[in-house]
């Protein structure tokens, strides 16, 4: 018997398998996949005070190993969330945990005051890392200050596990890594896309309608790998590791950079079975390596 | 509808030119049921620079003999390497997807295909055979090298040929075929093809107050409606056409 179970700063994850925002819509998109309640946990997309259309179409562009999106958070708001999203899907696993989004400090604040009243949603991820959106999203993310600041004001309202996403595009990640702790944030996820581009040289355009957009994918994850390495060094609240997961391989790798939990993304665009087989490769391969307790290997870099 | 992830078997592939072939699939339990206007997002093995799984129209299904099958054109690297597959390999689909096109009432119905679009129309005429109506069908190409298997259209329906270049059936764009000048045939039209061909189809059936649907084949990633890559902006906001569609009502979008 391996034990796969990881106290995530107070939040019991039957395994250390997440899905990340954005790539499994509400769960409930994937159920002819996975068994839902065999997840950790799975993180729904990420939602507004107030419903959004996001960008206009083109929103992706494929890229090697990888992809752009500049989605922009297109999602039907709280209120829709509260009152006919969450009756549905909060019978599916018992951490589901809500990323939340906002265009200022006000819209964080009332959007996670929101949720904090929903029973059965243990967790938020703050998200000040979206690099879709013109007002808000990753501007709080990329500077100290700001990142303090809406961390702070949230944790005002906010009562159960606040968990923080944090941006790769910043000089030095750690920085706001430890910013947010102060603050009260009672764990922290990285990485979210980092910002990028890509032109259609037949028409000469960029092949996104925003321009830039937010790379995913395994062209990622050596930086997203790196950048939690280097966190786990400098806080002491846990790191939800994320960025071009695709297998359990990758996922241990995560946990050995010092991630006490992954998620998986992108990946499940493409197979959207994927994080059943990695759940299922973390425990052959702690079996396989004779690891009794997964938590042996956090951190072990 | 259930969706699934299987792993199906190449029972034959039809190289119909250097730019077209068709892959008939098998798999090892009873296909699932599917739909006329529904896709399938296939996998495609050892491309490098090919990331994302491909979405393809169902061709037809031929449920006596458990093959599915998908008209490919080749336009770029993932459906080029995806062409050397080989009878007894395997690739990977996740299907049925998408909605529909909605079930006529009568034989007043028109089905209207531009180039690789013509491959969702075949199955739709099959299935409406199979119900007992009678299609008419356009199928328009720049040439008769995309004219594909005209003889299984002509199966389900009463078929009507064009091309660009005149190689083959009527000469010039489907839009200028004579069909369209006898509005008074039709209640109902269903079109896939290049966008302003569909444009120019719909913008006909809105002045002719003839019900119209497209099938519409916008980027996208996941193919279930999660990464929210593919939306069509609507009447009702931005819907995703893997999930809310591919098929739309023309009237539903802003065209």
């Amino acid at each position: 018997m391996v034990n796969l179970e990881i106290d995530f700063n107070g939040l019991i994850l039957r395994n250390p398998v997440l899905t990340a925002s954005g790539t499994f819509g509400y769960g409930e998109e994937f159920k002819d996949f996975v068994n839902l309640n065999a997840l950790g946990g799975f993180i729904v997309k990420g939602t507004t005070l107030n419903p959004r259309q996001g960008n206009p179409y083109p929103r992706m562009a494929e890229t090697p190993k990888g992809m752009l999106n500049a989605v922009g958070l297109q999602n039907k708001g709280i209120d829709e969330f509260c009152n006919s999203i969450y009756p549905r899907i909060k019978v599916y696993n018992k951490n589901i945990i809500v990323n939340v989004s906002g265009s200022n400090i006000d819209e964080y604040v009332e959007c996670a005051a929101r949720i904090n009243e929903l029973e059965t949603i243990p967790a938020i991820e703050l998200n000040i890392s979206c690099p879709n959106v013109k007002q808000g999203g990753m501007a709080f993310g990329t500077s100290c200050p700001s990142a303090k600041q809406v961390v702070k004001e949230v944790r005002k309202v906010y009562k159960k596990h606040l968990m923080v996403k944090l941006s790769p595009n910043v000089t030095d990640i750690v920085a706001i890594a430890q910013a947010v702790e102060e603050e009260g944030a009672d764990s922290v996820s990285l990485i979210n896309t980092l910002l990028g581009m890509a032109i259609d040289i037949n028409t000469q355009k960029p092949k996104l309608s925003t321009i830039t957009g937010g790379l995913s994918g395994p062209a990622i994850k050596p930086v997203a790998l790196r950048m939690v390495w280097q966190v786990s060094k400098a806080v002491k609240i846990p790191i939800c590791g994320l960025g071009g997961i695709m297998n359990a391989g990758d996922a241990i790798e995560f946990m050995l950079a010092g991630a006490s939990c992954v998620q998986i993304g992108t990946a499940n665009f493409i197979n959207p079975s994927v994080t059943t087989e990695i759940i299922n490769g973390i425990y052959e391969y702690c079996s396989s390596k004779g690891i009794s307790d997964i938590n042996d290997i956090i951190g072990k870099i | 509808m259930h969706k699934y992830i299987h792993d199906l078997r190449v029972v034959n592939k039809k190289r119909i030119n250097p730019d077209y072939y068709i892959l008939e699939l098998t798999y090892s339990d009873t296909l699932a049921d599917m739909f006329p206007g529904q896709f399938v997002e296939i996998k495609v093995e050892n491309a490098p620079n090919t990331f994302l799984r491909r979405p393809i129209s169902i061709y037809d299904v031929d449920y006596d003999n458990n093959i599915l099958k998908l008209l490919i054109q080749i336009v770029g690297e993932g459906t080029n390497i995806l062409s050397y597959v080989e009878p007894y390999d395997y690739v990977n689909l996740v299907y049925p997807l998408g909605n529909s096109f909605s079930m006529p009432e009568n034989n007043r119905i028109l089905l209207v295909g531009g180039g690789c679009g013509m491959a969702p129309l075949l199955y739709t005429a099959h299935y409406f055979s199979d119900f007992g109506y009678t299609p008419s069908i356009l199928i328009g190409a720049k040439n008769n090298l995309g004219i594909i298997e005209p003889e299984e259209f002509e199966k389900y329906g009463e078929l009507h040929i064009c091309t660009e270049d005149g190689s083959d059936g009527t000469e010039g764009y489907v839009t200028q075929h004579k069909l369209f000048e006898s509005p008074e045939l039709f209640d109902k039209v269903y079109v896939c093809g290049p966008e302003p061909m569909m444009k120019a189809v719909a913008k006909w059936t809105v002045k002719h107050n003839i019900h119209c649907e497209v099938s519409l084949e916008n980027l996208m990633a996941c193919g279930i409606g999660a990464c929210l890559c593919c939306v069509q902006e609507t009447v009702n906001g931005n819907l995703c056409v893997c999930t809310e569609g591919p098929v739309f009502n023309v009237k539903d979008l802003l065209w």
